[in-house]
């Protein structure tokens, strides 16, 4: 049985700038992967260039088993039909022009599926689905907060009856309690209908929250993928542990036992030599500048790493990293 | 927030909001007022004219304002009232079609040419910066020249002066909405070129385009009576306004009635149309609306 | 023990609206010691910018600020005129943007910035004043400062553009500093980085630092004293360990409570708040919580809760307040 989603060595270049440079992921029917970055880690670019948005400059793209390419319109219409976004933006991404059910019932006018009727009717259900009042569909979205547009939004998704969703930062733009509701949502959702989620985000505890696996990236390629409760307990990539360290906690006394990291995100166009993340590790050694890691297996998760059996046996948050101490 | 009162439909909300923003501004109300005072009058001139526009009575030239010749007659007799009346008509079609005609085309190449760019773009940005270069008169010298004088060559070479303007007013738009969440959302859905550019561009088009065209109303009248008034818009013995006003130039030492009232009747088509120029941007354009309150 | 840096007793920010004022911030009274540590902590819309903005007297056009006291070391804000506002902001107060972008003057270097806080306030010399703003820089760990001195805000990373902002805020030594969202904008490492920058500074400099934030994180592990804002009103105050520890606030604890459970593993129900915060708007005649609280009841929507005391320096203003019990769930006998 092909996954759903299947990247092969995936590439995404913005001119000289290599957003994605070689990323494999598979992601299985409704199953919940999380993309976990800051910014520059090229994790967005991902979901945008399934979705055709952003350029395809290498690898390959797999939905349902069948090779996504722009020379192979039924490709595309398939891909439409099997995989839709959620965008970040909850104000930019709804056309204030728009009428809320016209801007839920587009795909299905795109893609040309149903009438009229038959539409207007989706758009009423689904518009219940995402817990919006019935007469929404004849509203603006300006009337709305930034919660229930994000709610909007996903129901435009939910509009064609994708299998997998791709959720580009869903949640980000929006306050904690309202964060808590559309993730309250989304993991309804699945549990009914069984959908995979892409779930991209910068925010760990959110991203932990809801998948299953996660994937951590850093500068354009996965630097470790595995369960994530296994990658919150036992981070193996130095970055790993330094985003897991950095998540500000009401626990007391975790602050002083923080690893920073030093300096500051490379620029893509212009990443170090071998493993992109040496600049700032500080286990760095003449081997992380020469040779670039690949994913290897450790345990059940996967680190790109030469390392990482050495830097696992010291323990974790003991380490100080902090240069001034 | 909607107002519970309406009845829900596409258009309700925004075009009631902005009639009940336009039944207070004073400047729409007293500049459209004086416009429909105008209009009806053109509309109707065949009917409320005393006398034929063209008829000629030589026994009553250059005379001033009497009971039997309201504003008077010109040299060769015409009472100026019914000539004022029927004048009015190409003022008004030639200044609003002119400018009607250079939204419509205006717009249009102007979205085309901002979501298109690169050479397409390019080309049309040239032949723009030529056209606002070269002043209406040459403009329409260029077209009477090619298919004779007449209201006709009037019409398009004021479209044609107004045209880049819009243009240029329609490609900003675009531009600035190609980068709006939307469009990509749109794009990621499969939505061709033609959908985006007719639902997620056109419709930001309309506000400033409004404004444009409310503010290039006025000049446009201005251009049609200086293009008459050279002799290059409606042929004699048919009246315009500016035609009038350089017919009364040569008999002004005889008699002033036969330019006053013209230029008059032009000031006042001027007048209103800025007025509705400003009650509109009062009301659509944001800045000036966050001001007033 | 001395004066409080600032005092402000009911303070109110309104805003004139074609029908009516609409209020921000509906009354707060807090106070600020010398070197303390105080965060404010609410949601968008609770007020809490505005708030800081009201204590610099900076709030935006079309607002107007009352109180029955707004005090900064003594001298009353609302009675001082624009030079000597101007005198006291970025000299013994100074405030930290959230956006450093729009904050930073895009056309001088950042070096001249910082300098010219040093000539303005301190009235230092050209060559003294770089050598200081030089100094600064190294201060708030910007790499290379020699070079970066002359380069303008749009040259410098978000986490530079940060750190450049701080030096200014720092530059003339403030009694108080105020931070507004500092690291939202920011990634979580470098919010890490940033945030542990801010508190050796304080520490350093033994100035006091007010924390505005959103995040329950970055509060607890910055402030000592915490203020939960909601509706333009303080719903909670206490020490950040006892607010933690015992919220005595329907809001704080339902806030506590999501936050646990994002921290918590996958699959876990999530019980988040339902409906959505109130806008600006008209006063509030009963509890502003009262729609989306689970303990609320009649009398919670015709009468407002005062601040009551629940333990020492610890109010809450909720008619039950005082009765929940740790457990963050539990509810309270009527």
């Amino acid at each position: 049985m092909s996954p759903l989603l299947e990247l092969n060595a995936l590439e995404v270049h913005y001119g000289r700038v290599q957003a994605v440079d070689g990323v494999s992921i598979r992601i299985e029917a409704g199953e919940t992967l999380g993309l976990v970055g800051e910014s520059g880690s090229g994790k967005s670019s991902i979901g945008r260039a399934v979705m055709q948005i952003a350029p395809n400059s290498g690898g390959e793209i797999h939905v349902d088993g069948r090779l996504v390419s722009t020379s192979d319109r039924a490709s595309l219409r398939q891909l439409r039909k099997t995989a839709q976004m959620v965008f970040q933006d909850p104000y930019g991404s709804l056309n204030p022009k728009m009428t809320v059910g016209a801007i839920v019932a587009e795909p299905l006018e795109i893609n040309g599926v149903g009438t009229r009727e038959s539409r207007a009717r989706r758009v009423r259900e689904l518009l219940a689905e995402v817990g919006l009042p019935e007469d929404a569909g004849d509203r603006h979205p300006h009337e709305f907060s930034g919660g229930q547009r994000q709610r909007i939004g996903i129901a435009r998704a939910l509009a064609v009856e994708p299998r997998l969703l791709i959720l580009d930062e869903p949640v980000a733009a929006l306050d904690m309690s309202i964060q808590a509701q559309i993730l309250q949502l989304l993991m309804t959702l699945q549990k009914r209908t069984n959908i995979a989620y892409l779930f991209i985000a910068h925010d760990l505890n959110v991203v932990r929250h809801v998948s299953r696996r996660i994937a951590v990236m850093y500068l354009g390629s996965i630097v470790e993928i595995g369960p994530s409760e296994q990658l919150f307990a036992n981070p193996r990539h130095p970055y790993t542990r330094a985003l897991i360290s950095a998540i500000p906690s009401i626990e007391p006394g975790k602050a002083s036992s923080r690893q920073i990291l030093k300096g500051e995100i490379p620029s893509p166009a212009n990443p170090p030599s071998g493993c992109r993340f040496r600049t700032r590790c500080v286990f760095a050694r003449e081997r992380c500048a020469a040779e670039r890691p690949v994913l290897r297996q450790a345990g059940n998760t996967q680190v790109a790493c030469h390392f990482w059996e050495q830097i696992a046996s010291t323990t974790g948050d003991a380490i100080k990293i902090e240069e001034r101490l | 927030m909607t107002d519970a009162s309406l009845a829900p439909s596409r258009f309700s909300g925004t075009v009631a909001r902005l009639w009940l923003a336009a039944s207070r501004n004073k400047r729409l109300l007293l500049g459209g007022s004086i416009l429909v005072v105008i209009i009806a009058l053109a509309v109707f001139a065949p009917l409320i004219a005393p006398y034929s526009p063209i008829q000629q009575d030589m026994q009553a030239r250059l005379q001033a304002p009497s009971w039997a010749h309201w504003l008077g007659t010109d040299h060769l007799g015409r009472d100026t009232l019914s000539r004022l009346l029927f004048g009015l008509r190409p003022s008004l079609i030639s200044g609003v079609a002119a400018v009607m005609l250079a939204t419509l085309f205006g717009s249009l190449i102007g979205v085309a040419a901002g979501y298109a760019g690169g050479v397409f773009d390019a080309v049309v940005g040239r032949i723009f910066d030529l056209l606002v270069a070269w002043p209406a008169i040459f403009i329409a010298i260029g077209m009477i020249l090619i298919i004779g004088p007449g209201p006709v060559g009037v019409v398009l070479a004021i479209a044609l002066s107004e045209l880049p303007v819009f243009g240029r007013v329609a490609r900003a738009v675009t531009l600035a909405n190609l980068n709006m969440g939307h469009v990509e959302v749109a794009r990621s859905m499969g939505a061709s070129p033609a959908r985006i550019m007719r639902r997620h561009i056109l419709p930001f088009t309309v506000n400033p385009l409004i404004l444009q065209f409310a503010i290039s109303a006025p000049a446009a009248v201005v251009a049609e009576a200086g293009l008459s008034y050279l002799g290059l818009g409606s042929q004699p013995p048919n009246p315009s306004l500016g035609m009038l006003v350089s017919d009364a130039q040569l008999y002004l030492s005889r008699s002033a009635y036969g330019a006053v009232f013209p230029i008059i009747a032009i000031g006042l088509l001027v007048l209103s149309l800025t007025l509705i120029a400003d009650g509109t941007q009062d009301i659509l354009d944001p800045r000036r609306r966050r001001q007033l309150r | 023990m001395s004066t409080p840096l600032i005092e402000a007793r009911n303070l109110r920010v309104a805003f004139a609206h074609s029908d009516g004022e609409k209020f921000a911030v509906r009354g707060i009274s807090l106070s600020i010691a010398r070197a303390s540590r105080v965060a404010i902590v609410g949601e968008s819309g609770s007020g809490k910018s505005l708030t800081a903005l009201a204590l610099l007297r900076m709030t935006p056009p079309g607002s107007y600020i009352s109180a029955d006291a707004l005090r900064f070391e003594g001298d009353n804000m609302l009675a001082l005129d624009e030079k000597q506002l101007t005198a006291i902001r970025g000299r013994r107060l100074a405030m930290v943007f959230q956006n450093p972008m729009s904050a930073l003057n895009p056309v001088l270097t950042i070096g001249q910035q910082i300098a010219e806080q040093l000539r303005r306030h301190l009235g230092m010399e050209r060559k003294a004043a770089e050598a200081r703003a030089l100094e600064l820089m190294s201060l708030v760990e910007i790499s290379d400062p020699v070079r970066r001195f002359r380069q303008y805000p749009h040259q410098l990373s978000g986490g530079m553009q940060q750190r450049a902002m701080i030096a200014i805020a720092l530059a003339c030594n403030p009694d108080l500093v105020i931070a507004d969202e500092p690291t939202t904008a920011l990634d979580v490492t470098l919010q890490a980085q940033i945030m542990a920058l801010l508190s050796r500074l304080r520490e350093e400099l033994g100035m006091a630092l007010l924390l505005i934030s959103h995040d329950l994180g970055v509060v607890a592990e910055t402030a000592d004293h915490v203020h939960v804002m909601y509706a333009g009103q303080i719903v909670e105050s206490a020490a950040t360990l006892e607010l933690f520890d015992n919220p005595q606030h329907p809001y704080t604890r339902a806030l506590l409570k999501t936050f646990r459970d994002l921290e918590g593993p996958v699959g876990v129900e999530l019980t988040p708040i339902p409906g959505v915060p109130p806008t600006l708007g008209r006063p509030i005649a009963g509890c502003p919580f009262e729609p989306r609280c689970r303990f609320a009841t009649d009398r919670c929507r015709a009468e407002a809760p005062a601040l009551r005391t629940v333990n020492t320096d610890h109010q809450a203003a909720c008619h039950f307040a005082g009765s929940f019990s740790a457990e963050v769930s539990h509810v309270p006998a009527a």
